[in-house]
């Protein structure tokens, strides 16, 4: 029962901690893109990753100030945003989603190859370009500090606030684009784009635009993960963790402001909750229903994959069973033609 | 303002001299009409003939898909403020054509203008924005949007649909409610008004097509282009489409439609085009039509409806082409794996 | 950069130091030898009900290996085969010597480590190594081996055959290209007639490759020969091919899922599976245990083992009947009908579902048949399936998608524009290279090099 309850605050605390902020932009800003526009961009760990090694290169590599980083690593998801948007956006979905999972894998293996070792610092990455962040945080880095019985380090706190904070605006920024005339275009792309053009709307424009600040959450996101971890190197953002995004989307509920970061903290809580949980089964010896023991057939490493399968199932069957997310109007759903 | 309240009817004469009427409420239909008639009345009926007003005029327009010739027009012109029907059967090209007008496809040769201006190379947009603006055989209501946003999408020129002031709403809160009002009324012409708030996939058939023409007339077009309008529409509401098209053109638009019953075409045609394989092979008034000798022959002659079996896989492959061609300009219409194989590899 | 003949296929030189040989370790990677310790099928099938059945029914029985760290590689370069009698040496962090081996005749070592996990010296006597054959980067290499770990050490081996023989390099990677692009190939039509007949974008095809590869593995280990293994594997590619269909596919196209939903679907599908794959065999790379001590032949120009030789005969022989049977046979007629028009085909007479499922199988059967060949080539591993994916839409792509012909086409282009490419490039940014042609092919000619313009709408 302590295990259960150790694991249900682990869980919890994952909820808030600075991954589950990471995915909340990730996935808002493909909310934006698959969400609201209907572009199939399967590439957003690229944003994240030219956003944090933005900051990196900019602080260690350049001796640029932090928030001179930012701007650039910001700078850095546009361009990129405008190369992958110009070839394709006039192309059928499939296309652009094509080309954007090859650009992340292509960045990440161009990012950790030999020949980059000397800007990017290749598998090994960078560490140490926070110092410009920390020096802001009212909390002390090295200090710990208790919240409801959950324990915190000074520069998880600080990243997480700051998170946070961006999540709530970037929520704000949403909903306000969303009521206006401009989010009412990107609903009509989404919808059926041929139409939008017959109505005189610049559908290509548009969908930049939608690429663009989607790009730019994702490289949001990206930041906040390499000030969490204090580091970045290129094989921490895989492909896969684009696929989790989509999860977190598809979970919380594509097209509604709140859905990708309600779904971005469950995500959370399920794989923390599911990954303690399952070390403590596994560790207890428990039976399933005294068929085989159950660390049998998992050790301890297997939990970590387990995790991938579990949202792999789940993608499938939310996308199946209920493409509107946990929360959502199944009615919308029901007129889903695409 | 129509002068003349005679009823309309075939080649009756025309009094007013002065051509357009914008702003004409419905119930004044007259004069419009029957200027574009009478200006009409004495053209010969022969293909490529001058029209006196052309507000469309096509020059030697082809089209190819791989080795098919899709469309092939020397010379076209279209009547202003007149109601143009385009008839041929399956695979004529009449959907391509309006596609190449609209901007959604691009013909491999000729030049079209409207009013004179060129509108060769331009985008759906910019075709849309000068004017032109089409319906499409499978009607395209946006389903996930509510009636009322659809046809707030149609008005032009809205300072909210730019991204920065999108968000700064003092920029475009009061050309909204502007719009809000404008779509209401045509709402409630298109006897819509009670649905504003429905999503607009949850509409029949019919209402969506009232609803894409009711969302086409929120830019104010000049050119009307109407692919099918009747297509799966239940007969009373054929009625309907029926009077609201001709209101377009007592409002002084011009109507281009597509249409294959030959009773809606006699009934509100001014003019009639016949396409077939992707040829204009007769024009003229709708009673002049069904006495055209080579229009008796394209309709009988392209029903041939024999069985396909697996070894006359040419003749499946050769009548896939067509049926590709035929469906072009529909691109993710059903959304269906269908649409994928039988449009292509890409959407434009 | 040299150039070793004998280069892997998807994760860069075998013989490159570990990290930078790789595309890249995935999270979580593992290297216990899981694979052969005892699984029961019943969770398998719980886990993922229809697909698990086809790994559960191939898992071998063997007895859970004993825990406990270790240091292993394979001396072994392409053109002398592996190297025997070369004594490794592994010393601790302090200097003191561990153990001391003497590889044995498929160039194999194992030391096992008694002080548990931290860090260790191994060491090759490389005065023992064959004439002309030198260590690259070094004799000895620092490692940190964690807790039940079996970690792989690898030496960068250079023969000394590639100077001052008649191989000319662009020759050498041309055929090397040409092989990775029949494999390619190879997976890749299946992809192209699935989305030609579907309009299905396939992304869990790349598992279908892995597991070919993973089943010839398992029932190759178990002392049944490769040819044997790899026909087993193929028709399991099939089942699984139709199982895809059967049980996913078809009902999703009964209930009007769109295509877009149905992407996404075969992303978690292709993770679940992936990592599925990842629980039941592990996260280390293998090779099979047949035709692996094979020098390379001297053509000239050219130098080839009779694997990868016999791999290219084997694609080419599969790939011209499969074009065969797409142009001359009633079920290929069927087919390309379908891709071309399916409501056109449906309506004269073709009966649509069939033909789909027949495509799946075919898909399911090339792709694991690619799995085969490139695990021969490379070696195996749970996910070279889905990097193999990028390099399956770049030629699906290059080709125009849709196009049986043009996936053929386009995959050998991209696989002999890779390993041609590192004439100019760094080896470790080839696959770098081949996405980007895939983007500038898009920009060029979206429609591909056989897609013609009248399928863009």
């Amino acid at each position: 029962m302590n295990e259960f309850l150790d694991a249900l605050s682990l869980g919890v605390r994952s909820m808030f901690a600075y991954q589950a902020v990471f995915f909340a932009l990730l996935a808002m800003g493909l909310n934006l893109h698959f969400g609201y526009t209907g572009l199939l961009n399967f590439g957003q760990i690229a944003f994240a990753m030219v956003g944090g090694f933005g900051i990196a290169i900019s602080v260690t590599q350049w001796g640029l100030p932090f928030f001179v980083g930012v701007l650039i690593g910001l700078v850095a998801a546009v361009v990129l945003a405008l190369l992958l948007g110009l070839p394709t956006l006039r192309l059928r979905a499939d296309y652009l989603a094509i080309v954007t999972i090859a650009a992340a894998e292509a960045l990440r293996l161009l990012f950790r190859s030999v020949s980059s070792t000397p800007v990017t610092g290749g598998t090994q990455g960078i560490s140490a370009f926070n110092t410009g962040f920390l020096d802001l945080s009212p909390w002390s880095p090295a200090g710990r500090y208790d919240i409801l019985g959950t324990r915190w380090s000074g520069v998880e706190l600080w990243t997480v606030t700051v998170g946070w904070t961006l999540v709530v605006l970037g929520s704000l920024l949403i909903f306000a684009l969303m009521r206006s005339p401009w989010g009412r275009v990107l609903k009509a792309i989404r919808e059926d784009e041929d139409a939008a053009r017959a109505l005189g709307k610049n559908v290509y424009s548009y969908k930049m635009q939608s690429l663009v600040l989607g790009g730019v959450f994702g490289a949001l996101g990206g930041m906040v993960y390499a000030l969490g971890t204090g580091s970045v190197q290129p094989d921490q953002y895989q492909n896969a963790n684009t696929f989790l995004a989509y999860g977190a989307l598809i979970l919380g509920g594509a097209a509604r402001v709140l859905g990708p970061v309600v779904g971005a903290m469950l995500l959370w809580f399920i794989i923390a909750f599911s990954d303690s949980g399952l070390s403590a089964l596994i560790g207890n010896g428990v039976s399933f229903f005294g068929l085989f023991q159950l660390d049998d057939v998992f050790d301890a490493t297997d939990v970590a994959f387990a995790r991938f399968i579990i949202i792999g199932i789940g993608i499938m069957l939310l996308m199946i069973f209920r493409p509107q997310g946990i929360f959502g109007d199944r009615r919308e759903v029901l007129l889903d033609a695409r | 303002m129509p002068a003349d309240p005679q009823p309309t009817g075939a080649h009756a004469a025309s009094s007013t001299p002065t051509a357009t009427s914008t702003g004409t409420a419905p119930a004044g239909r007259a004069a419009p009409a029957r200027l574009a008639q009478a200006a009409l009345r004495d053209l010969p009926w022969e293909v490529g003939v001058a029209k006196p007003d052309p507000a469309l005029v096509v020059d030697g327009v082809t089209r190819t898909f791989g080795g098919l010739t899709a469309v092939s027009v020397d010379h076209l012109e279209i009547q202003r403020g007149g109601i143009t029907g385009l008839i041929g059967p399956n695979g004529a090209g009449k959907t391509t054509l309006f596609n190449l007008l609209t901007g959604f496809d691009q013909p491999n040769t000729g030049t079209w203008t409207f009013d004179g201006k060129s509108l060769g190379r331009l985008s759906p947009h910019q075709v849309a924005r000068l004017g032109v603006v089409r319906t499409f055989q499978l009607t395209k209501a946006l389903s996930r949007l509510t009636v009322l946003q659809n046809m707030l999408l149609g008005a032009q020129g809205q300072a909210g649909e730019s991204f920065l002031k999108a968000l700064v709403p003092g920029t475009w809160r009061s050309q909204e409610r502007a719009n809000t009002e404008k779509a209401m009324d045509l709402l409630q012409r298109f006897k819509l008004d009670a649905k504003k708030d429905e999503f607009a996939g949850v509409l029949s058939g019919g209402q969506r097509k009232l609803l894409e023409m009711a969302r086409a007339l929120m830019s104010d077009p000049k050119v009307v282009m109407l692919d099918e309008p009747m297509a799966g529409v239940n007969p009373a509401l054929t009625q309907s489409l029926l009077g609201h098209v001709k209101d377009l053109r007592e409002e002084g638009m011009t109507v281009v439609f597509v249409e294959h019953d030959m009773d809606v075409v006699r009934d509100i045609s001014d003019w009639v085009v016949v396409m077939a394989a992707g040829k204009v092979i007769a024009e003229g008034p709708p009673e002049s039509i069904s006495q055209n000798k080579d229009v008796v022959d394209a309709y009988l002659g392209a029903h041939h409806d024999a069985p396909l079996t697996n070894e006359e896989e040419d003749r499946v492959l050769a009548e896939a082409e067509a049926a590709i061609a035929r469906e072009e300009g529909v691109p993710g219409g059903s959304g269906r794996a269908e649409t994928i194989t039988s449009d292509g590899t890409e959407k434009r | 950069m040299t150039h070793a003949p004998h280069r892997a296929l998807v994760h860069g030189d075998r013989t490159g130091p570990p990290g930078a040989s790789r595309t890249g370790p995935r999270p979580h990677r593992t290297s216990s030898g899981r694979w052969s310790s005892a699984r029961r099928p019943l969770v398998l099938a719980l886990l993922l009900a229809s697909f698990a059945m086809v790994f559960a029914a191939l898992l071998p029985s063997g007895t859970a290996q004993a825990a406990g760290e270790q240091v292993r590689g394979t001396l072994t370069t392409g053109s002398t085969g592996p190297i025997a009698g070369v004594e490794v040496t592994v010393t601790t962090a302090g200097g003191d010597e561990v153990d001391s081996v003497e590889t044995d005749d498929a160039g194999r070592f194992a030391i096992d480590l008694p002080d548990g996990a931290g860090d260790y010296t191994v060491t090759i006597d490389e005065d023992a190594l064959p004439e002309g054959v030198t260590a690259g980067d070094g004799a000895s290499r620092d490692v940190t081996v964690e807790e039940n770990r079996r970690l792989p050490v690898t030496f960068a081996l250079t023969d000394g055959e590639e100077r001052g023989s008649g191989r000319i390099l662009a020759v050498q990677l041309f055929v090397d290209g040409l092989r990775f692009g029949l494999l390619i190939a190879l997976a890749a039509v299946g992809l192209s007639l699935i989305f030609g007949t579907t309009g299905l974008t396939n992304f869990a095809h790349g598992e279908l490759v892995t597991i070919g590869a993973v089943v010839a593995f398992f029932i190759n280990a178990t002392g049944v020969p490769l040819v044997a293994a790899a026909v087993v594997a193929v028709l399991v590619g099939a089942a699984v091919g139709a199982l895809n269909e059967l049980a996913l596919w078809r009902p999703l196209r009964k209930r009007g899922t769109g295509l877009v939903a149905a992407l996404v679907v075969s992303i978690g599908l292709s993770l679940a599976l992936r990592y599925l794959i990842q629980t039941v065999y592990g996260g280390r790379s293998n090779a099979y245990t047949d035709y692996q001590s094979q020098r390379a032949r001297d053509f000239g120009a050219f130098a080839i083992t009779d694997r990868d030789l016999y791999s290219i005969v084997i694609a080419l022989v599969v790939l011209v009947g499969v074009a065969l049977m797409l142009q001359r046979s009633r079920i290929g007629k069927a087919m390309r009908a379908v891709a071309d028009n399916r409501d056109l085909a449906a309506s004269s007479g073709i009966d649509v579902n069939r033909v789909i499922l027949v495509v799946w199988m075919a898909g399911g059967a090339l792709a694991a048949l690619g799995g085969v060949l490139l695990g021969l080539s490379d070696q195996v591993q749970w996910d070279m399936g889905f990097r193999l994916l990028l390099l399956m839409f770049a030629g699906v792509t290059l080709g125009g998608l849709g196009t049986a012909y043009g996936a053929l086409l386009g995959s050998v282009i991209v696989g002999v524009f890779i390993q041609m490419s590192t004439l100019v490039i760094p080896n470790d940014m080839k696959y770098v290279g081949g996405l980007l042609l895939l983007i500038v092919i898009l920009i060029v000619r979206p429609q591909g090099i056989l897609g013609s313009r009248a399928r863009i709408g």
